[in-house]
């Protein structure tokens, strides 16, 4: 196996995702598998390719620094589950 | 044994931009919660975000006036974590190609030694939103802040004291100010300190476990926890008891620092490169095109207050320390022939006020031309200079003209020699020891003759014509 079970949990846990035993199972082994795919570009000499950055061959892609109205907080906030004195309203955190 | 401190510093500025970093949200500070805010900086799908220019041009020109090499090719990338500030559960910031890097800031200790404090890196990123936990039952949060484009400036572990910290801390705020790309207002939010600390035996290379401090509302604040922290890690250290790598928050109150419990992989961040953002390719050309526009450094200013208005070195230092402080020294020089008497009232005066009632430059309502019209009332002898100070305090705190001030409380100069000599006659009359001191040769004795005319015409006597009569009296 190229990834533990242990991480996998770890990872899961990182993204708030929860499995069951068989699911972490099939996860397991299904990341594994992805793994040993990507494995296979280590067979190739890379040391004169520049890192990609991004896919697409383009830089500098700006917008102008000036202001357009928001949006209306109605909108804003019409699909916060719960919502309160215009602030969107989500479970206490405690520091 | 002798211990040291390793500091490190992380300041989060935000930039004067009028929008956010990926949207044409404005930024301006307050407002109604959830009134800044488009599906873009709330991270709604579908969506994507467009880099601001300004945002590259201030944070170059930022590391340009920090000493920093500026990175040819940049990128941003995706840094991953659950909180409900951050809509889109990751922050859009840079990993391992920062847009500056390598700079340096030049302090100067209290016994005059200059030091150069290295400067990692800088990297544009956007803030945060903000939340409220006033409810009981659940936190409430203000989006408004998600977006606004900040700079992270982090120094090399390169302070040894919380005096430098400090000192670093002034230096860069002042830099960052005269460069305008941050009005670094504390109280605001726009400029945020996070510190590392850690001890280690004089002499060693080794570093010593690291704690990093939170909750730090001004300079001092952060002067002190260090002071604090310092103290408290070596006496562990000394006890045998090993330091526990975590992350503490000041308790400013109370005076002490205390630990935050946080969740262990809340630093398993798994960065990779934000895929809705191409690269930023900063060319020589931009890049000397910012360096252009980058207004007059501290250090020139100085040198230039001190050649330009023959002021002495010391308050050119203080008056360039803080850019506001500078433009009302150079705007009331434009109204007013003796620049030394200006910088007299600003080092006088002007910081003492500030100190007292703990306001910011920008805060003071006094205009230059209103500064000048008290100077002017002084030489023409309108007021007399101890009265010119009651006026000042009062332009001060309330941004009055001293014209008006003096009209209103009726402190005009006593000129009138009938009037003084009256008051002459009644002083010798009431301080029998002080005339027959000065009869024996005692000049200090008519100085303190003259203070009781002040005092009797609350300040507002013509120093010299008291002088004067009293003289005149005395030799009858
Ligand atoms: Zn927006």
């Amino acid at each position: 196996m190229s990834i533990t079970k242990d991480e996998v949990i770890h990872v899961a846990k990182l993204a708030r995702l929860k499995f069951t035993d068989e699911e972490l199972e099939m996860y397991s082994h299904q990341l594994d598998n992805i793994i040993k795919y990507v494995d296979k570009l280590n067979e190739l000499n890379t040391d004169d390719v520049e890192p990609t950055a991004h896919i697409v061959p383009i830089s500098n892609v700006f917008r102008e620094d000036e202001v357009m109205p928001s949006m209306d907080r109605e909108k804003i906030l019409m699909n916060a589950k719960e919502k309160e004195d215009g602030c969107f309203k989500v479970p206490k955190i405690i520091e | 044994m002798n211990y040291e401190a390793v500091i490190g510093l992380e300041v989060h500025a935000e930039l004067l931009t009028k929008t956010k970093i990926f949207c044409s949200c404005t930024t301006e500070f307050g407002g109604e919660p959830n009134t800044h805010v488009c599906p873009v900086c709330l991270g709604l799908p579908g969506t994507l975000p467009v880099l601001n220019k300004k945002v590259v041009e201030y944070a170059v020109k930022a590391g340009l006036a920090l000493n920093c090499e500026i990175s040819k090719f940049s990128k941003m990338d995706r840094k991953n974590y659950f909180y409900p500030d951050l809509p889109k559960a990751y922050q859009i910031s840079q990993y391992d190609l920062p847009l500056c890097k390598n700079g340096y800031v030049e302090i100067e200790t209290s016994d005059g030694v200059k030091k150069k404090i290295g400067l990692t890196r800088i990297h544009i990123e956007e803030d945060a939103g903000k939340l409220m936990h006033e409810n009981i039952d659940g936190s409430l949060v203000d989006y408004n802040r998600t977006g606004v484009p900040l700079i992270e400036i982090v120094s090399e572990p390169d302070m040894r004291t919380p005096e430098e910290a400090y000192l670093y801390l002034t230096k860069l705020k002042s830099v960052l100010e005269y460069s305008e790309v941050s009005d670094c207002k504390m109280q605001e939010g726009s400029l945020r300190v996070d510190t590392n600390v850690s001890v280690r035996p004089v002499g060693s290379n080794e570093f010593g476990t690291k704690i990093e401090l939170k909750n730090l509302n001004s300079f001092k604040a952060v002067q002190r926890a260090l002071e604090y922290e310092i103290k408290r890690q070596i006496k562990l250290i000394e006890n045998g008891e090993k330091i526990v790598q975590e992350t503490r928050r000041w308790n400013e109150q109370k005076g002490v620092t205390e630990s935050m419990r946080s969740k262990e992989e809340a630093h398993d961040y798994r960065y990779f490169p934000e895929p809705d953002l191409v690269p930023i390719i900063v060319s020589d050309e931009w890049k000397e095109e910012i360096r252009k526009s980058l207004p007059e450094m501290p250090e020139h200013k100085k040198e230039r207050f001190v050649s330009q208005y023959g002021i002495p070195e010391y308050d050119a230092s203080i008056i360039t320390s803080s850019k506001p402080l500078a433009d009302f020294f150079e705007k009331c020089a434009l109204e007013y022939s003796s620049a030394k008497t200006i910088s007299n009232w600003i080092m006088g005066e002007m910081m003492r006020l500030l100190k007292d009632t703990g306001k910011e430059i920008d805060e003071v309502p006094i205009k230059p031309h209103q500064m000048a019209s008290l100077l002017n009332l002084i030489d023409n002898g309108t007021i007399t200079g101890s009265i010119a100070k009651t006026v000042f305090e009062e332009m001060f705190m309330t941004g009055k003209n001293p014209d008006d001030i003096v009209e209103e409380k009726g402190l005009k100069q006593l000129s009138n020699e009938d009037e003084l000599r009256e008051i002459a006659v009644k002083v010798i009359k009431d301080n029998p020891k002080s005339v027959e001191d000065y009869k024996n040769g005692k000049e200090k004795a008519l100085g303190f003759l003259v203070g009781q005319m002040m005092k009797a015409t609350k300040g507002k006597a013509n120093p010299q014509l008291a002088n004067k009569l009293l003289r005149e009296e005395l030799s009858k």
